[in-house]
């Protein structure tokens, strides 16, 4: 299956790099860093990890996750292999997964790494379990949606530092949607009606409901869409561009 | 076995090409000539399927590659002018991936990259870096991709381009080997070539079809019997062209 070979071929080339070791090695220190600190883990006692630990990941996220997706496309275009990939008996969208799930995961593995500080939780309190899953799980797709939107964004430019600097932007406008000080200020301005739109549209709001242990059905549903939205988006892009 | 019917390519204002109609038997080598930005290129990318025609037909063993694009492209084997490959990995490595990609499996595999690797001259490099290949070897390099699968049909977009005398010398013999049993359309504006490889011959300027013909018709057609004249006398220069 094609997806398969692009997907094993993209995550080979993760590894072959230095990028893959960078991005994992700096997620730990910050987000464990941030625990230790800013979180004040050991002082407030806190088990679930919520606000000490998987708080952070949105924001590392949004400055990282662009890192590790703006060489997806923009390197293609660069170096022409994009050629080949469009002469090969290869639908766009199988190459659009393929990489995806390349980049998807190297973050993975990322978060994967971090689980020394649920052996800890576990060890020094007694929290609830489901709750961290549905926060780890929250964290992930909140990963995947910034790839994603760093994939269309990668298609559309040939320059990797153009692709990072706008994807970063598109995760930062993302976040500060739903995010407290932001969303008391603009309660001000605008109506409830208008606020509540706003919220729902960032990521904040979706991971936020997941990092409290809420299943709710409309999260999933917004991190699906956005996911499938960008994907679709980059299959489009590529096929205008050499129309 | 390669059929291009009223074949037009418009970008934007320009015709790059102007309904170009041609085609390659079994056994052929058609030699693509033409003055740089004639739509050689352009013309070999709708043929692969890597560019839609803005109008025309373009048929490979008799499948279009444009209602049935992932079919056709598994009958052609291409080399792209950039010779564009995956910098990160090893020649044994790029070209098992592009059998992956192309459906071979196990022995199969392992026997296409073998005689690939023989066929394009490459064992002394085979587990080299491709970053660290020289020009002619990462011509061979892609070169050998298009031969992974024995396709029927090869395109080859000026395949001695940046090749030492020997190396072009290869090339040709390998070419004129292959069109044996194949259907060839390579492009190059080496016209010692197309007395050296070609079985027909066919110059292209500004989008048309300007002679057509086995190399003796065209010296023949030619008042002084040299092909360059000819070549010089059917096509425009750049400073005509842009007046």
């Amino acid at each position: 299956m094609s997806s398969c070979t692009i997907y094993k071929r993209e995550l080979a080339s993760y590894f072959s790099q230095p990028t893959a070791y960078a991005i994992i090695v700096i997620f730990l220190l910050f987000s464990l860093g941030f625990t230790f600190t800013f979180g004040q883990f050991m002082d407030v006692g806190d088990s679930s990890l919520q606000w000490t630990f998987l708080f952070w990941h949105p924001w590392i996220y949004m400055l990282l996750a662009p890192a590790v997706g703006m060489k997806l496309w923009a390197d293609e275009q660069r170096t022409g292999t994009i050629e080949l990939l469009g002469t090969f008996p290869v639908s766009t969208w199988s190459a659009i997964i393929g990489k995806f799930l390349a980049a998807a995961t190297v973050w993975l593995l990322a978060l994967a790494l971090t689980f020394p500080i649920v052996i800890t939780v576990n060890y020094l309190g007694n929290p609830d379990n489901g709750a961290i899953f549905s926060g780890y799980l929250g964290s992930f797709l909140v990963c995947c949606t910034f790839l994603a939107i760093t994939m269309l964004v990668s298609a559309c430019t040939r320059d990797q530092v153009v692709c990072l600097i706008v994807s970063v932007s598109i995760c930062v406008l993302l976040m500060l949607c739903g995010y407290d000080p932001v969303t008391r200020e603009l309660s001000k301005i605008v109506s409830p009606g208008i606020l509540e739109g706003i919220v729902s549209f960032g990521v904040w709001d979706h991971f936020n409901s997941l990092n409290s242990g809420l299943f709710r059905l409309k999260d999933f549903i917004w991190f699906g869409s956005a996911i499938f939205i960008c994907l679709l988006g980059t299959s489009a892009i590529l096929s205008a561009k050499r129309a | 076995m390669i059929e291009v019917d009223s074949l037009t390519k418009q970008f934007g204002t320009k015709r790059a090409v102007d309904a170009l109609s041609f085609t390659v038997q079994k056994g052929e080598v058609l030699g693509f000539l033409g003055p740089n930005g004639a739509g050689k290129s352009t013309t070999m990318r709708m043929i692969t399927g890597f560019i839609p025609p803005t109008s025309g037909e373009a048929k490979v063993c008799g499948i279009s590659i444009i209602d049935n694009p992932s079919k056709a492209k598994t009958k052609i084997g291409y080399l792209p002018e950039s010779a564009p490959l995956y910098n990160d990995m090893t020649v044994v490595g790029f070209l098992k991936f592009c059998a992956a990609i192309r459906g071979l499996k196990g022995t199969a595999k392992n026997d296409a990259v073998e005689r690939a690797i023989d066929t394009c001259f490459l064992s002394s490099v085979a587990s080299q870096s491709i970053d660290t290949l020289s020009k002619g070897y990462r011509h061979r390099t892609c070169l050998a991709q298009a031969l992974l699968h024995d396709p029927e049909v090869l395109i080859l977009d000026e395949p001695t381009d940046g090749l030492d005398p020997n190396q072009k010398y290869e090339v040709r013999q390998l070419i004129k080997r292959l069109g044996k049993t194949k259907a060839i359309l390579f492009s190059t504006h080496i016209l010692e070539e197309v007395e050296a490889s070609c079985t027909r011959a066919v110059i292209v300027d500004r989008g048309k079809i300007v002679a057509d013909g086995t190399p003796a018709e065209l010296l023949a057609q030619s008042e002084t019997g040299s092909l360059t004249d000819l070549f010089r006398k059917v096509t425009s220069s750049d400073i005509e062209a842009a007046a």
